[in-house]
């Protein structure tokens, strides 16, 4: 496996190609990618709302811990995969 | 929204806009009706303007331009350019076959967001035999290499069948080297023109196999590289594909001419009277036609469909398929093993054991075939 391993430290971005927004016919928030197209519930979403090319992965654990008053480990067990999931889809990038 | 018939529709995810049918390829296992629409019928430039506001306004979120090849329209520009302007994400599935720098650039400049190039195989001579056009391989790394240099996202279209999976390691390596994203293994579905060469295109089991192992071990490998997505044969299937994902669950698609159809193959089912979008809006076609309402959802399936756990997993699986191989568009699709029909695909299973005979190319009526364009 050569795929980026993504950790605290790691900051991402969306792809150029890949759009993060919300779809006024759904009233719901939508990634669109090349032939992906992706439904987020409403924890992806408030994980996706931090993404900004700035934060790194560990800022945003703790934003969430904080925010949902819940351990850090429970979050980051969330996090951690489905981050790394939109990475190797390249739909994140570091 | 909810049907008289109780169904909960909701909107569309994607339009499949079918510009043409003209192509310069003549590729055996074309997935277009045997009867093409001709130029002289194809929808205008304000028509599509208009259809493509429609679709946003519904809740489509991504339109795939295709055909035929998009690149024979001369306002394709035109073309993306408004579908990105109301919001649609586009792509462009093409051959490449006459794309230039120049076009490309104008194509990115009006929104294009995402290239799918065809790739008929690995090695050039036998790519061209089977896209029955000299040069065709040359003009797919150059333009590859165009798309990369504008910085688009490059996904490989790899259609694979007998004749050609065992290049499928060279494909694979051929897509990293073109600097694709993401590549695509389609093993051949068998409708139309497919259909009739499925003698010549249907794997053999072993060959199957080896293709699953060889993309498997290629992912590894590749991860974080290149994404491959792989389609399994609907005939070595233990359970039917949930085709577009359930008949008008997901999916709109207009052929050349502006009918409206819930796939791309729908026209091969008799006694369905497509709705085009001169007589109807795409709203109202998607919310009330009685077409797109006659396979949505589970209420029009027989046994061993409604019973079945996983109904609303496989939607009975493709309609068109079931039709073309049982002559009844309302049966089980013969590709699940539960089907009363499965045997229909052992035989050609079986037959796929044997010598594979000649296919034979797409014809394009409409188009006079240049002998430059002739390869054997």
């Amino acid at each position: 496996m050569n795929a980026p391993r993504i950790n605290g430290d790691a900051v991402l971005r969306f792809a150029p190609h890949a759009r993060f927004r919300f779809d006024e016919v759904r009233q719901a928030w939508i990634v669109l990618a090349p032939e992906r197209l992706l439904l987020p519930d409403e924890h992806a979403v408030e994980i996706l709302r931090l993404i900004d090319g700035a934060r790194d992965v560990d800022v945003i654990i703790d934003e969430l811990a904080g925010r949902f008053e819940a351990p850090r480990d429970v979050i980051a067990g969330d996090v951690l995969p489905m981050l790394q999931d939109l990475v190797d889809k390249k739909v994140l990038r570091q | 929204m909810t049907s008289p018939m109780g169904v909960n529709i909701e909107p569309p995810l994607a339009l499949l806009a079918e510009l043409t049918h003209r192509c310069p390829l003549r590729c055996p296992y074309c997935s277009n009706p045997l009867e093409l629409s001709r130029a002289s019928v194809e929808l205008d430039t304000e028509t599509w303007r208009r259809v493509f506001g429609e679709a946003a306004a519904l809740g489509v979120l991504q339109v795939h331009f295709s055909g035929g090849e998009p690149l024979v329209r001369r306002d394709l520009v035109d073309l993306v350019a408004d579908a990105s302007k109301v919001g649609l994400y586009v792509n462009l599935i093409t051959s490449g076959i006459r794309l230039d720098a120049e076009r490309l650039a104008r194509l990115v400049e009006g929104g294009l967001e995402h290239v799918q190039l065809s790739l008929q195989d690995s090695d050039p001579v036998f790519g061209d035999r089977i896209a029955g056009f000299a040069g065709a391989q040359q003009a797919k790394r150059e333009v590859a290499a165009l798309v990369c240099a504008a910085g688009l996202p490059l996904t490989v279209n790899a259609v694979v069948h007998r004749q050609n999976l065992r290049h499928l390691e060279n494909i694979i390596d051929l897509a990293v080297t073109l600097g694709a994203d993401r590549l695509e293994v389609a093993h051949v579905q068998y409708y139309g023109w497919a259909l009739a060469n499925r003698a010549a295109l249907l794997p053999s089991r072993e060959q199957l196999d080896t293709a699953t192992a060889t993309v498997e071990a290629a992912r590894d490998r590749l991860a974080g590289r290149l994404v491959i997505d792989y389609v399994v044969p609907d005939y070595y299937a233990h359970r039917p594909k949930a085709c577009m994902g359930g008949w008008g669950r997901r999916f709109l698609n207009i052929t050349p001419a502006g009918k409206v159809l819930p796939c791309h193959a729908a026209e091969t089912l008799p006694g369905l009277g497509f709705p085009t979008v001169a007589e109807a809006s795409l709203a109202e076609i998607w919310y009330h036609s009685p077409v797109f309402a006659r396979f949505r959802g589970t209420a029009w399936m027989a046994e061993p469909c409604r019973s079945c756990e996983r109904r609303e997993i496989d939607w009975g699986g493709c309609r068109c398929q079931a039709f073309a191989l049982t002559g009844d568009a309302a049966r089980t699709d013969p590709a699940c093993a539960l089907s009363p029909d499965h045997g229909l695909l052992a035989a050609a299973r079986h037959s796929a054991k044997e010598a594979a005979p000649d296919f034979v190319h797409r014809r394009h009526p409409a188009v006079p075939q240049r002998p430059s364009e002739r390869v054997s």
